[in-house]
C-alpha cells in the first residue's frame, strides 16, 4: 500500500515536473548563401544550451548536451573550448568574408579556469582526449606548437577575468581532415544524423567539395537577460563549399538535393527551432536576380558584416512547408547569367607566401589589405613560427604605401630549439584603402636526422597567421537580440553598431628544409667513417712530422762487448 | 698511406714520378678522353628507371577528348594576336575566367644592357597572364605550373590553344591535390624570368615588375609546351637549364613514360633513339647525342622556358611539338592525352622530386650516364695538372733541400741556376693582380664602354660591345712583355716554375669548381687547356707553344664548339658564318648574364682567362 502511494505520488510529480521550463533545448539552422565567386557555401549549425553548472561536481544526467564533452568540462575545468577541423582553405578574396573562420588543418584553443593549477598538463591530457573524441591527430600538440597569445584570442563567451596565462593555442595545419572526423562529430549531435537537418550531411557529398570545415564551440552564456547565472552552449558547425562550376558545367543554379543527394522531410524531435536560411540579397541596382522554390514562408533582413541582406527562412517545425510535399528541396534560379571578371574584394584580406630560393634563408611576408575606401582601422597579427625556422626579429618591417608602419602593440617570444615556437602578436594600423607589407627573415636549421619526417623532401608546415579586426562597417548596424537572432550571426559579439569583429586566418606555408640524402644512411656512414679512419692518421702523420734517413750506427765498446756475450748465450743481439 | 711515410719508397716513388711524368700524363690523358668517349657505348650505360615510387604505373586511363577544342582555342588566340600586335591579354584573362580558373596578370618591364639583335629587342615591356586552378579541399600549399611562351608571329598558337582545352578539362576534374598554374608569359625568357621573380617575390635582375595577387604555394614542377602545329610527328624534350642545371631524372622518364605509353615517337636533342646499339654507327649516333647535350650544357644557356625554374628548385622540362616529314602524324588529342597523364602523374607526388639523378648525361632518352659514371674521365684529366704540379713542386724543393749538389739532377728542363737570387712568393703578385685586373676589365669595360664605343666609332652597340670585348682580350697576350719587367727575380728558371705550379694548381681548382656544378663546361674547358697548360714552358719551340696556347684559349674554344656544334646538328656552316655565330655567341653570354644571371660569362671573364694568362705569362718568362 505503501509502494503504491508513493508511485501515486511520483506519477503526480511528473507534471510538476515538465511544468518547469526546458533546461536543455536544441535550435538547428543550414545558412545557404551563394557566394561571391558563384559556389555555394552551406553552413550548418546547431547549438545545444544547458542551464546547467557543469562545474559542479554530481552532474550526472545528460539529456542533449554530449556526455563526453560535459565530463571533459568539468574534469579539466575547461572554461571555453573551441575545435576545428578543416580540409581546404577559405579564399576571403573570391568567396567574401566567412561566417565562421577556420585555419587549414586542426585548430584548438582552450581557456581553462583560474582554479587550474598546471594548465600545460590539463592542456596536454585535454588534447589527448579529443583526439580520441574526434579520431584526429590532436595528439601532436605538444610545447612546440601550442602558444599562448596575449591578445588575439578573447574568450567567446561569459568571463570575468581574462589573464591570457589560462590560454592555450595551437594550430596543426598539417591534419587531413576526412569521414572519420566526421562521424563522431555527428554523433554528438542530439538527432546523430537521423531526422532534422543532420539527414543531409553525407560525407559522400560533404567531401566533394571545395572547402570542409567542423568545429565545436563550447562557452557559457548568460542564462537570462540578468546574467545572474550561466549556462553551458555547444555550437556546432560545419561549413561546406560547393563547386558550383565543376558540378554544374558552368551553371549556377542549385537545389538542395543537387548537392546533399538528399531533401528534408521532418525536423529533428527534439529541436526547439528548426530553420534554414537562403541568402537572397541582391548586389545593389539589380534585385529579383534570382529565384527560389518554393516560396519562403518569411523574409529576414539582417545586417551581417557590414553588409545589409535578406535571407528566404524555411521553418521545419511549421507544418504548412509539408503541406505540399512531403519533401523539402529548397531551389535557386539564376534568371540571368552573372559574370564578372572583377570581385569586389572584401574590407580586409590577407595573403602570405615564402619569398626567397635556396635552403639557407628566407623571408615571410604577409600581405594585408585594407580595401574600405575612407576608414582605418587596426589589426592584430598573431604569428607562429616554428623553432626550425630561426627568424630574425630585427628584419621585422612593416611598410604602407612605401612608409615604414610602426605597430603599436608588439609582443615577441623568441622560440627555444626543440621547446616552443616563435611567437610574434602585433597591432598594426591599416590606413584605408592600402596594403600593408609585413616581412621577417628566416634561417632554416638543420635537424637532428631522426627529427625529420618520414616524408622530409615534401617539406614543413607553418601555421596560418591570425589576423583579428574590428572592421568599420559601411552602414549602420542594429542591435539585435541574441536569442531571436539567427545563429550564425550570433558567435563573435560585436561591439557597437559601427563596426564588426573578423577573424580571418591566412594560408599555411611549405618550407623545405636543407635535407640529407636518406636513401642509404648506411653506406654514407659506413664509407664516411673508413675514409676518415684510414686517411685521417697518415695524413696527419705527413703533414706534421718530417722523415729522414738515418745510418745504422755501430753503436758504443759496451754494447758491442753485451752482443759478444749475448750472442755466446744464444739469445739474439741488441 | 705507409708508401708515403717510408723514405726510401718515398725517394722511390718520387723518382718514379718525376721519370714518368710524361707518359703518366699522356696515360691519364688517354684514358680521360677514352673514358668520356666510352660514355656513349650502350653497355656502359644505365637503363633509365622510374625512381619516384608515387609516379610509378597506376591504372589510369588517360582521358582527353577535347583536341577540336583546343584548335578551336589556338585559332581564336592566334586571331585576337594578330589583331592586338602581340600578346591578347584581355582575351587571355576572359577566356581563362570563363573557364573557372581564377585569373592574374602581371606587367614587367627590362631595359636590356645593349640592343638584342637577333631577337631585335631593347626596351622590353610585357604582360603575364596566368590563371590557376585551385585544387577542391586542398590549402594551396603545392602547385605545378604549365607555361607557354607567346611568341611572335605564328608560333606557339597551337600550345596556348591545347593548354587552355587541358585547363578546361582539369577545372571539371576532382582528383587534383596541387593546385595547377596555367601561364603564358611574353617575351619568352624575360617574361619568364620576371613571373618567377615576382612569384618567388626576389628581384635577382634588374626587372621592374607588377606585385603578384595570385599565388599558389611552392611550386613543384613545371612543364613548358611549346607547339605550332596543328599536328606532330614527335615530341623533343628540353633539359638544359640556366648554368647547366638539369632536372631531376624522373622528370625525363616520366615524360619518356608517356611517349611509349601513347605511341608518340620522342626525341632528345632532335635525335631519335636507334633500336640497335652494337653497330659503329649507332654508337656514333648516341656520342653525338651525349656530344650536343654536353655542348647544350656547357653553354649555360637554358634551353627552353624551363630552365629558369631550376634556380628555384622547380623541376621542369621543355616539350617541344615537331612536325616533320615523316608520315605519321599525331592530332592533339595524343599530346593531350599525353600532358594530361603526366600532370596527373605529378599530381600524385608526395614529395618534391628527390629520388633519381640530378646530374646526368643523356645518350639517349632511355639511357643516362650518371655522375659516378662519367667523373673519373674529369679525374682523368685533373690527374695531369696535378702530376705535372707534383713534377714542379717535386724540383723547386729538391733544389731547395740540397742547392750545393748536381743542380736537379736529370731534369730534362735543364739545370736550373742556382746561384741566382731566390726569387720569393712575393714576385708572384704582380703577374697575378695583372691578370686577374685583364679580367676585370673584360668582365665590366664592354658594358660600361658601351656609351664611348658608340660615340666614337661607327658601330651598332651590340657590336661596340663585341668588339670591346674582342679587344680587351686580344690585348691581354700584349701582357707579358710589360709584366716580367716589374719583377725582381724574372727571368729566372725558379720564377716560372713558381708560376706555373701556381697557375697549374689554380686552374686544377677552378676546372674542380666548374665541374661539380656544370660537369660539360669544366669538362670541355679542361680537354682542351690540360694538355697545353702541362705543356707550356719558356724553353723549346716557343712559336709552336705559342699556336697550341692561343688555339685552346677560351674564346677558341668557343669558336670550335659553335662549328663542332653546327656539325652535329647536321647543318655546316662556312668559316664567315661560324665568325658571325661566335660573335653573336659573346653578344649572347653577355646578355644571359645580365638578363638571367648566367654565371659562364664572368666565370670565364674573370677566372679562366686570367688563369690562361698566367700560362700565357709563364710561356714569354725569358
Amino acid at each position: 500500500m505503501e509502494q503504491a502511494k508513493a508511485l501515486l505520488g511520483l506519477l503526480l510529480l511528473v507534471p510538476a515536473l515538465a511544468a518547469e521550463p526546458l533546461r536543455d533545448s536544441l535550435r538547428e539552422e543550414l545558412l545557404l548563401s551563394p557566394l561571391p565567386s558563384g559556389d555555394l557555401a552551406a553552413t550548418f549549425q546547431f547549438r545545444t544550451r544547458w542551464d546547467s553548472d557543469l562545474q559542479r561536481e554530481g552532474v550526472s544526467h545528460y539529456r542533449l548536451f554530449p556526455k563526453a564533452l560535459g565530463q571533459l568540462i568539468s574534469k579539466y575545468s575547461v572554461r571555453e573550448l573551441h575545435l576545428s577541423l578543416t580540409q581546404g582553405f577559405w579564399r576571403t578574396r573570391s568567396w567574401g568574408q566567412p561566417y565562421l573562420q577556420a585555419p587549414a588543418g586542426a585548430e584548438l584553443w582552450v581557456w581553462f579556469q583560474d582554479s587550474v593549477a598546471d594548465v600545460d598538463k590539463a592542456w596536454k591530457d585535454l588534447s589527448n582526449i579529443l583526439s580520441g573524441i574526434f579520431c584526429a591527430s590532436l595528439n601532436f600538440i605538444d610545447s612546440t606548437n601550442t602558444v599562448t597569445p596575449t591578445a588575439s584570442f578573447k574568450p567567446l563567451g561569459l568571463a570575468n577575468a581574462t589573464d591570457h596565462h589560462f590560454l592555450r593555442y595551437a594550430v596543426l595545419p598539417r591534419e587531413v581532415v576526412c569521414t572519420e572526423n566526421l562521424t563522431p562529430w555527428k554523433k554528438l549531435l542530439p538527432c546523430s544524423s537521423k531526422a532534422g537537418l543532420a539527414v543531409l550531411l553525407k560525407a559522400e557529398r560533404l567531401f566533394h567539395s571545395s572547402y570542409h570545415s567542423q568545429a565545436v564551440h563550447i562557452r557559457p552564456i548568460c542564462r537570462d537577460g540578468a546574467c545572474l547565472t550561466s549556462s553551458w552552449e555547444l555550437r556546432q558547425t560545419l561549413t561546406v563549399v560547393f563547386d558550383s562550376f565543376a558540378t554544374g558545367q558552368g551553371k549556377k543554379d542549385w537545389s538542395l538535393f543537387k548537392i546533399f543527394s538528399r531533401t528534408l522531410t521532418e525536423a529533428c524531435p527534439l529541436a526547439s527551432q528548426s530553420k534554414i536560411y537562403v541568402d537572397i540579397s541582391s548586389k545593389g541596382q539589380e534585385n529579383e536576380l534570382l529565384e527560389v522554390t518554393p516560396a519562403p514562408q518569411s523574409v529576414h533582413e539582417a545586417s551581417v558584416q557590414g553588409n545589409r541582406r535578406t535571407y528566404a527562412v524555411y521553418d521545419l517545425l511549421d507544418p504548412g512547408l509539408f503541406n505540399v510535399s512531403r519533401s523539402l528541396n529548397v531551389q535557386l534560379k539564376w534568371k540571368r547569367p552573372q559574370d564578372s571578371l572583377d570581385l569586389a574584394a572584401p574590407v580586409l584580406h590577407a595573403q602570405r607566401y615564402v619569398s626567397g630560393y635556396g635552403l639557407q634563408t628566407g623571408e615571410i611576408s604577409t600581405l594585408v589589405y585594407n580595401t574600405h575606401p575612407y576608414r582605418a582601422f587596426p589589426v592584430l597579427l598573431l604569428e607562429t613560427v616554428p623553432w626550425y625556422l630561426r627568424l630574425y626579429i630585427h628584419t621585422l618591417t612593416i611598410i604602407t604605401k612605401g612608409k615604414e608602419n610602426k605597430p603599436s602593440y608588439i609582443h615577441y617570444q623568441p622560440a627555444q630549439d626543440r621547446r616552443r615556437p616563435h611567437l610574434l602578436e602585433m597591432l598594426i594600423q591599416l590606413p584605408a584603402n592600402s596594403v600593408t607589407k609585413i616581412t621577417i627573415q628566416f634561417e632554416r636549421a638543420l635537424l637532428k636526422w631522426t627529427e625529420y619526417t618520414p616524408d622530409p623532401n615534401h617539406g614543413f608546415y607553418v601555421s596560418p597567421s591570425v589576423l583579428s579586426a574590428l572592421v568599420p562597417s559601411i552602414i549602420a548596424m542594429k542591435e539585435e537580440d541574441e536569442e531571436l537572432s539567427p545563429l550564425f550571426a550570433s558567435l563573435f559579439p560585436s561591439s557597437d553598431g559601427s563596426s564588426y569583429f573578423v577573424r580571418l586566418y591566412t594560408e599555411p606555408l611549405l618550407v623545405n628544409l636543407p635535407t640529407p640524402d636518406f636513401s642509404m644512411p648506411y653506406n654514407v656512414i659506413c664509407l664516411t667513417c673508413t675514409v676518415v679512419a684510414v686517411c685521417y692518421g697518415s695524413f696527419y702523420n705527413l703533414l706534421t712530422r718530417t722523415f729522414h734517413v738515418e745510418e745504422p750506427s755501430r753503436g758504443g765498446l759496451a754494447k758491442r762487448l753485451a752482443n759478444i756475450i749475448r750472442k755466446m748465450r744464444g739469445v739474439p743481439p741488441l | 698511406m705507409g708508401l708515403l711515410s717510408d723514405p726510401y719508397r718515398r725517394r722511390a716513388l718520387a723518382r718514379l714520378l718525376l721519370r714518368l711524368n710524361t707518359p703518366l700524363c699522356a696515360l691519364s690523358f688517354a684514358a680521360g678522353l677514352g673514358w668520356f668517349l666510352g660514355l656513349a657505348f650502350q653497355p656502359c650505360t644505365l637503363r633509365a628507371y622510374m625512381s619516384e615510387n608515387a609516379m610509378g604505373s597506376t591504372m589510369v586511363e588517360e582521358r582527353f577528348a577535347a583536341a577540336p577544342r583546343a584548335l578551336a582555342y589556338a585559332r581564336q588566340f592566334a586571331g585576337h594576336k594578330k589583331a592586338a600586335r602581340g600578346m591578347p591579354v584581355a582575351w587571355l584573362e576572359k577566356t581563362m575566367w570563363n573557364l573557372g580558373l581564377e585569373v592574374y596578370k602581371q606587367t614587367f618591364s627590362r631595359t636590356l644592357p645593349f640592343p638584342d639583335e637577333l631577337r631585335e629587342r631593347y626596351m622590353v615591356k610585357g604582360t603575364n597572364v596566368y590563371g590557376i586552378l585551385r585544387a577542391p579541399r586542398a590549402a594551396s600549399t603545392e602547385s605545378l605550373v604549365l607555361s607557354v611562351p607567346c611568341s611572335e608571329g605564328q608560333h606557339n598558337n597551337q600550345a596556348v590553344g591545347l593548354m587552355l582545352a587541358l585547363a578546361s578539362y582539369f577545372r571539371g576534374q576532382i582528383y587534383w591535390a596541387k593546385d595547377i598554374i596555367f601561364l603564358v608569359n611574353e617575351h619568352d625568357l624575360i617574361g619568364m624570368e620576371a613571373w618567377l621573380e615576382a612569384y618567388h617575390d626576389v628581384n635577382v635582375t634588374d626587372v621592374l615588375s607588377s606585385g603578384m595577387l595570385g599565388r599558389a604555394g611552392a611550386i613543384q614542377a613545371a612543364i613548358s609546351l611549346e607547339l605550332s602545329s596543328d599536328v606532330i610527328t614527335s615530341f623533343d624534350v628540353a633539359v638544359e637549364g640556366l648554368n647547366g642545371q638539369l632536372p631531376n631524372l624522373d622528370l625525363v622518364n616520366l615524360f619518356y613514360a608517356f611517349c611509349q605509353k601513347s605511341g608518340l615517337l620522342c626525341t632528345i636533342q632532335g635525335k631519335l633513339q636507334r633500336s640497335d646499339w652494337d653497330s659503329l654507327p649507332a654508337y656514333l649516333h648516341s656520342l653525338q647525342t651525349m656530344l650536343l647535350m654536353v655542348l647544350k650544357q656547357g653553354s649555360g644557356r637554358p634551353q627552353g622556358d624551363h630552365g629558369l625554374f631550376l634556380r628555384y628548385h622547380i623541376e621542369a622540362i621543355t616539350v617541344h611539338g615537331i612536325n616533320s616529314f615523316r608520315q605519321h602524324k599525331y592530332d592533339m588529342g595524343t599530346v593531350g592525352k599525353t600532358l594530361e597523364g603526366m600532370f596527373r602523374k605529378l599530381n600524385n607526388l608526395l614529395e618534391r622530386l628527390h629520388q633519381s639523378y640530378f646530374f646526368y648525361l643523356l645518350p639517349s632518352l632511355s639511357r643516362f650516364v650518371s655522375i659516378g659514371v662519367y667523373m673519373p674521365a674529369f679525374g682523368f684529366l685533373i690527374l695531369i695538372l696535378v702530376l705535372k704540379a707534383l713534377d714542379l713542386w717535386m724540383k723547386l724543393s729538391r733544389c731547395d733541400v740540397d742547392p750545393a749538389e748536381q743542380p736537379c739532377d736529370g731534369d730534362p728542363v735543364g739545370p736550373v741556376a742556382s746561384e741566382e737570387p731566390k726569387p720569393s712568393l712575393l714576385t708572384l703578385v704582380p703577374p697575378l693582380l695583372i691578370c686577374h685586373a685583364t679580367g676585370l676589365a673584360l668582365y665590366s669595360l664592354p658594358i660600361l664602354g658601351l656609351r664611348m664605343a658608340t660615340r666614337h666609332f661607327p658601330v651598332s652597340e651590340s657590336e661596340a660591345v663585341v668588339l670591346t670585348a674582342i679587344a680587351i682580350y686580344v690585348a691581354g697576350l700584349a701582357l707579358p712583355h710589360n709584366t716580367h719587367r716589374v719583377l725582381t727575380g724574372a727571368g729566372s728558371d725558379r720564377g716560372w716554375m713558381m708560376l706555373k705550379l701556381l697557375s697549374l694548381l689554380y686552374l686544377a681548382m677552378q676546372l674542380g669548381c666548374i665541374a661539380l656544378v656544370n660537369f660539360s663546361l669544366g669538362f670541355l674547358l679542361a680537354v682542351t687547356l690540360v694538355p697545353v697548360a702541362a705543356v707550356v714552358q719558356p724553353t723549346g719551340p716557343k712559336p709552336l707553344q705559342a699556336v697550341l696556347l692561343v688555339l685552346v684559349t677560351p674564346a677558341a674554344t668557343l669558336l670550335f664548339c659553335i662549328f663542332l656544334y653546327q656539325e652535329l646538328v647536321e647543318c655546316p656552316i662556312t668559316v664567315l658564318e661560324g665568325w658571325q655565330q661566335f660573335l653573336q655567341a659573346i653578344a649572347e653570354g653577355l646578355l644571359d648574364h645580365h638578363l638571367y644571371g648566367s654565371i659562364v660569362f664572368p666565370l670565364v671573364a674573370l677566372f679562366v682567362y686570367p688563369c690562361w694568362l698566367l700560362l700565357w705569362n709563364v710561356l714569354f718568362w725569358k
